[in-house]
């Protein structure tokens, strides 16, 4: 089913331009839904970067954005988009799709970084289209009411383009109906994530990072929606049946940071050996908005996207995490510090110690990239990874 | 009596100890890692046998670790340096401790609670700055055996300052150190400086300060200078550069303890 939901996206991204559908590109925590109640084909660069990733094509893709200017120290996801787009490869071609949609307009959400917004002026350059957005701010501790004006009104503000470039006026009633399906949409994929808090997990998050791809593509549509409701009976039926993702589950573990796209199936198997399984992650769970509202879907949206986690205070992120560990009954947090991605390597600003000394439970860095194996040691990390399960046995022996 | 054995398969060399039953090594051997490291450790096994006049009957258990710990044919259990190295410091000092490891691609910074049981863990990034491939390289620079840095930089009389975090960069700064007229033994001393600093980064010292491994086993020099560095006294096992494969042998007489049944 996951096949021909996101093959039918794919297509219809592909096929759109032909039916004379218009094209945004979109952060993958943008304002999709404003876009979508404008008719418009909405494409995540994102999801691109990470299909670059999790195919392995990203290591040979980085070095052609690196030579044209391009920092190797910059987001991994942008400068193997860009490589791909140099060198015309994609792993749509592996779908036998063209390349990725040419947009006709780019949207950009700074909650996450800076990087989306520099990724996507690349392209607004490359085809002479407009490239707009919200500035976000960022490190956000209470989410007050300035903070949520301001945003909500930048978003107000981006819609006379989007409907000049859509050719069409916003409609408030398909407004309301897309905010309505993406509010379902996110509730169906919390319980899809909240199903790993029973022991054993039906549900790592390995599997959860494939899983992911229509709530962060699709929200806002039915087919998402149809998806997860599938999805979520049967991680039901799992759960009532004692099905374990991992079997004789021992340990659990959080996963903070992004994934290491080309190695999800080296760590699953590693981690399936080992006994534990990666119930929770901040990564999946981003895609979670409750605030959502179609009564009011300026502010909830601005609301919803300045909730992220990856946009908060080390405070507001702290009690998410000692939240996240309560509730999957976490024994131990891996925090993968990505080094293209600081703003979602979350162990730079002495969190794990804190963490550690607060919780009482044990953490381990490792060191890597989410699309660039170049930064990644497989031997150090597996090792790692072995060391911090013995340590979590030892310390259950011992209690 | 019985007798247990365990391999530490490192990047750079394998070390092997064979013990008794009551814990005493009885036989060590050291060896290039080379790359078939399945054959270092026959060869590993076979020269600690000769040396406790024992046959391979005689080993009741044998586990193994390090990178290579998963080639070897005859190992009974695999448990990760981090642990073993722990597990053989633990059985020295016996007391909380601070762990620096110094092997020739990874340094360890492990805390061991004061009955043992490790609480935290740290290795260095994916970068050979710290470790004993940066002093090989140094020596290498240098052209000098690697054998004769830890004299050289004992007679360093002038503090001179290696900058970079990078072992590549680190070697070039050396060819300006060199055309500016410093001494060899100063640069080798910036060097073993260079190495402490990294270490100071990894963490804080809770507890005795421990150094295990083959840099702190040839360079007594540099353990000085970590105690200077960490204003502590450092305690050095014996056999620092076969301790991760003591702690494997312990692990082995453990499974024993514990009630398991030799393999046969």
């Amino acid at each position: 089913m996951m096949k021909a939901v996101m093959g039918k996206y794919y297509t219809e991204l592909t096929t759109g331009p032909a039916q004379g559908k218009k094209t945004a590109w979109c952060t993958s925590v943008g304002p999709a839904e404003l876009l979508r109640a404008l008719g418009y084909n909405v494409y995540f660069p994102e999801n691109h970067g990470a299909m670059l990733g999790a195919t392995r094509m990203a290591p040979d893709l980085i070095p052609l954005a690196n030579a044209r200017g391009f920092s190797p120290d910059i987001c991994s996801y942008l400068t193997s988009d860009i490589g791909s787009y140099l060198k015309g490869e994609s792993p749509f071609q592996k779908m036998k799709l063209p390349g990725p949609p040419k947009a006709d307009i780019l949207v950009f959400n700074t909650n996450q970084c800076r990087d989306v917004k520099d990724w996507f002026q690349f392209y607004a350059r490359e085809w002479n289209v407009p490239c707009i957005g919200i500035h976000t701010p960022r490190s956000l501790g209470e989410l007050d009411g300035p903070v949520i004006e301001d945003v909500a009104r930048q978003t107000e503000a981006l819609v006379p383009e989007f409907e000049r470039v859509a050719g069409q006026k916003l409609d408030p009633e398909k407004l309301r109906a897309v905010m309505a399906l993406s509010r379902q949409c996110t509730e169906l994929w919390k319980a899809v994530l909240e199903a790993a808090a029973a022991v054993p997990t039906p549900i790592t998050f390995f599997d959860g990072t494939i899983q992911m791809g229509p709530a962060v593509v699709l929200r806002g549509s039915q087919d998402a929606v149809d998806y997860y409701k599938v999805l979520l009976a049967e991680l039901k039926q799992c759960i009532a049946n004692g099905v374990a993702a991992v079997d004789g589950e021992k340990f659990r573990i959080y996963w903070d940071g992004m994934p290491v796209w080309g190695k999800l199936r080296d760590l699953a198997t590693q981690f399936q050996a080992l006994k534990a399984a990666v119930v929770a992650s901040t990564y999946c769970n981003s895609w979670i908005f409750d605030d959502l509202d179609p009564a009011d879907p300026f502010k909830s949206m601005a609301r919803a996207y300045c909730r992220l986690f990856i946009c908060r205070s080390e405070d507001r992120k702290e009690k998410y995490m000692e939240e996240m560990v309560a509730k999957y009954k976490v024994n131990g947090i891996l925090y993968h510090d990505a080094k293209t991605c600081p703003n979602n390597s979350n162990n730079r600003y002495q969190m794990p110690q804190r963490l550690e000394q607060k919780l009482r439970i044990p953490y381990l860095v490792i060191h890597g990239d989410l699309n660039d194996l170049r930064l990644y040691s497989e031997e150090q990390a597996r090792t790692n990874i072995e060391a911090f399960i013995e340590q979590l046995a030892e310390r259950a022996a011992h209690r | 009596m019985q007798y247990f054995c365990g391999i530490d398969i490192g990047a750079a060399t394998a070390k092997l100890v064979i013990i008794d039953e009551h814990g005493n090594t009885v036989g060590k051997s050291i060896s290039r890692s080379g790359v078939d490291y399945a054959k270092a450790a026959d060869k590993n096994l076979a020269d600690a046998l000769a040396a406790a006049k024992l046959s391979r009957a005689d080993i009741v258990h044998a586990f193994s670790t390090g990178y290579g710990r998963d080639n070897v044919p005859w190992s009974d259990g695999r448990p990760t340096e981090i642990a073993c190295h722990g597990r053989g410091a633990w059985h020295h000092v016996r007391r909380k401790m601070t762990l620096i490891d110094i092997g020739a691609q990874d340094s360890k910074f492990i805390h061991l609670d004061d009955q043992g049981h490790r609480t935290n863990f740290k290795m260095n990034r994916k970068c050979a700055a710290g470790t004993g491939s940066f002093l090989e390289e140094i020596a290498l620079r240098l052209a000098l055996p690697v054998e004769e840095l830890n004299g050289l930089a004992e007679r360093s009389t002038k503090e001179v300052t290696l900058g970079s975090f990078c072992t590549v960069f680190s070697a070039t700064e050396i060819l300006a150190k060199i055309r500016a007229g410093e001494k060899v033994e100063d640069i080798v001393k910036g060097a073993f400086r260079s190495v402490v600093k990294r270490v100071m980064e990894m963490g804080l010292p809770d507890g005795a300060l421990v150094m295990t491994g083959g840099v702190a086993a040839h360079n007594p020099y540099l353990v000085t200078l970590i105690g200077e560095s960490f204003k502590q006294p450092v305690l050095v096992p014996p056999d620092p550069q076969h301790i991760g494969a003591f702690g494997a042998a312990l692990f082995a007489l453990d499974k024993i303890k514990s009630g398991e049944t030799p393999c046969s």
